[in-house]
């Protein structure tokens, strides 16, 4: 018998997520030379050398097994300290700590480790582009919060209330956000946490960009008084210490969502790579300097990019957080799509358009800084002459 | 004082519009600032760091170890400072270890830095000993590495 619709094989939950607007867009910019991007989601540096060299002497000692579901002992007491010393923090690496394949693994496996088909989960947008099919992924319902530019894309109580019905189980937070660099000012952040325990939401906190804050001290929603046990803290090591293509991160929670998460990860991925287990211990116990070097040069090209933005009349705010700038674009008249087009075909300058973020995304674009001052530079330039030239 | 210090470090070039944007400072306060730091001669100079070899120059450079003796006043400093003021010194450096003073000298042939060796600096009263080492090869000078491989392999587009 031949086959009529090979759609018909594919599951529906997965038919119906949408393609992420961002692969479109990825894909024209692909096909063109000489494009100076500011849409890479990831740091221009390459990985701290003490780190590679501790990925290769793993290799050399003949570390190429598996390890425990968990994570390796070490590694998972390198992450206690770590997480307690920079945010006051305290999980049994024995029970409480868990080692993904990135962050995204880690919230792959949160999500399925506590929804039950049909249960509702927050999340605030824009946000990074799989929060919303994860939650499809898991067969969970996934609404949207949108936040404000006027409040510099910062989550408060009164944007969630609404979005709130018997069924919401999970709050997903995401500070410093990908892609609008908003951070949670603290009393917002006590606010947010005491709505959550009155109305028993199960937060999921994603804090990859928490190292790169620049002014002020990140704080984490764990820290609030009664989240511990309601929290499961998401981190990694991708944008601190330059190890996207490690593939490494992790999930700190209470013992019960620990074992739920190992259930499904130990059946799924089995362990993180061994070689890349390492070289994280290593960035974990020496790697501070160096991410702190990587930060200062950030934060300058933050300052930069952020002041040429606003001299050329597209608004935004300073982030205190990650390495993206998110100005608005309402002043040129254009969609995101067409302003990321038009500026790619004439002046080969790549940004993403805020769209592919959520809907509340439309009227901004994303400028990564995670490139060089030259390219920053030049950039910001070609963009200046777009502007005038509209 | 010290991120201005850092920006011109790694570039001395860059101009002070664009580093009173990466430290959110005015531009007059930069030039201020970098007016104030060579005044103090802590900027003592500004200097292009070349590859000698790819630039054509056949130039022989040897790290000197050499051992004097420390004078009542001043210590090892009057004869250091006397050994510094040759042109063909680059650097000196006064050490701890097994000698006192590490020179790194610079000449056109082998033959033209043996015999500054010979005849001028092991020639200076309180000099006792010298050991000549010639450098062979440069892979990293001043915090750069001869042979960079910067090319961003990187996706133009991600998430």
């Amino acid at each position: 018998m031949t086959v009529q619709n090979k759609q018909s094989y594919v599951a529906d939950h997965i038919r119906d997520i949408p393609r992420s607007g961002i692969r479109d867009f990825f894909e024209i910019v692909q096909s063109m030379d000489d494009v100076i991007s500011l849409g890479i989601g990831e740091p221009d540096f390459v990985t701290p050398w003490h780190i590679r060299e501790a990925a290769i002497y793993a290799l050399e000692k003949g570390k190429t097994g598996y390890t425990s579901n968990l994570g390796t002992p070490q590694l998972r007491r390198d992450i206690s300290k770590y997480v307690e010393k920079n945010f006051g923090m305290s999980y049994d690496p024995k029970t409480e700590i868990l080692v993904s394949v990135g962050v995204s693994e880690a919230l792959d496996i949160a999500l399925r480790a506590v929804l039950n088909p049909g249960d509702e989960v927050l999340f605030h947008e824009p946000c990074y582009v799989s929060y919303h099919p994860s939650v499809l992924l898991a067969h969970g319902v996934a609404v949207g919060v949108p936040t404000r530019a006027e409040m510099n894309f910062s989550l408060t109580v009164e944007d969630l209330i609404p979005h709130v019905t018997g069924k919401t189980k999970v709050l997903m937070l995401n500070f410093p956000t990908n892609p609008t660099g908003a951070t949670m000012p603290a009393e917002e952040l006590d606010k947010i946490a005491a709505f959550c325990v009155e109305h028993d939401i199960l937060v999921i906190t994603d804090e990859i960009y928490s190292e790169l804050t620049y002014e002020g001290k990140h704080e984490s929603i764990a820290t609030r008084p009664d989240m511990r046990e309601r929290t499961i803290f998401l981190h990694g090591f991708s944008k601190a210490f330059a190890m996207t293509g490690f593939r490494v991160g992790y999930a700190c929670a209470p013992v019960e969502l620990t074992e739920a998460m190992m259930r499904i990860h130990q059946y799924s991925m089995l362990c993180a790579s061994i070689i890349s287990q390492e070289a994280a211990s290593e960035a974990l116990r020496n790697g501070e300097p160096a991410m702190i070097e990587m930060r200062d040069s950030y934060k300058q090209r933050r300052n930069y990019l952020a002041s040429k933005l606003n001299e050329m009349g597209l608004k935004c705010h300073l982030p205190r957080g990650s390495f993206y700038l998110f100005p608005s674009i309402e002043a040129t008249g254009l969609s995101s799509r067409d302003f990321s087009l038009k500026l790619l075909e004439e002046r080969k300058v790549a940004v993403v358009p805020g769209d592919a973020f959520g809907v509340s995304g439309q009227g901004f674009v994303r400028c990564s800084f995670a490139t060089s001052m030259e390219e920053i530079q030049e950039a910001a330039e070609n963009m200046a002459d777009f502007i005038k030239n509209l | 004082m010290e991120d201005l210090l850092k920006i011109l470090e790694e570039n001395a070039q860059v101009s002070t519009a664009d580093i009173a944007a990466r430290l959110d400072r005015t531009e007059d306060e930069v030039k201020r600032q970098i007016q104030q730091l060579e005044e103090d001669k802590i900027i003592l100079a500004y200097k292009a760091l070349v590859d000698d070899d790819k630039a054509g120059r056949d130039y022989v450079k040897a790290v000197i170890e050499v051992k004097i003796s420390p004078e009542r006043d001043g210590g090892f400093d009057r004869l250091a400072a006397r050994i510094a003021k040759y042109d063909q010194v680059q650097d000196c450096y006064l050490m701890s270890g097994s000698y006192d003073l590490m020179v790194v000298v610079q000449g056109s042939t082998l033959r033209q830095v043996a015999s500054f060796v010979s005849e001028k600096l092991a020639s200076i009263d309180g000099v006792h000993s010298t050991a000549t080492h010639f450098m062979l090869k440069t892979y990293k000078e001043q915090g750069t590495l001869y042979e960079q491989q910067s090319f961003d392999q990187r996706l133009k587009v991600s998430p």
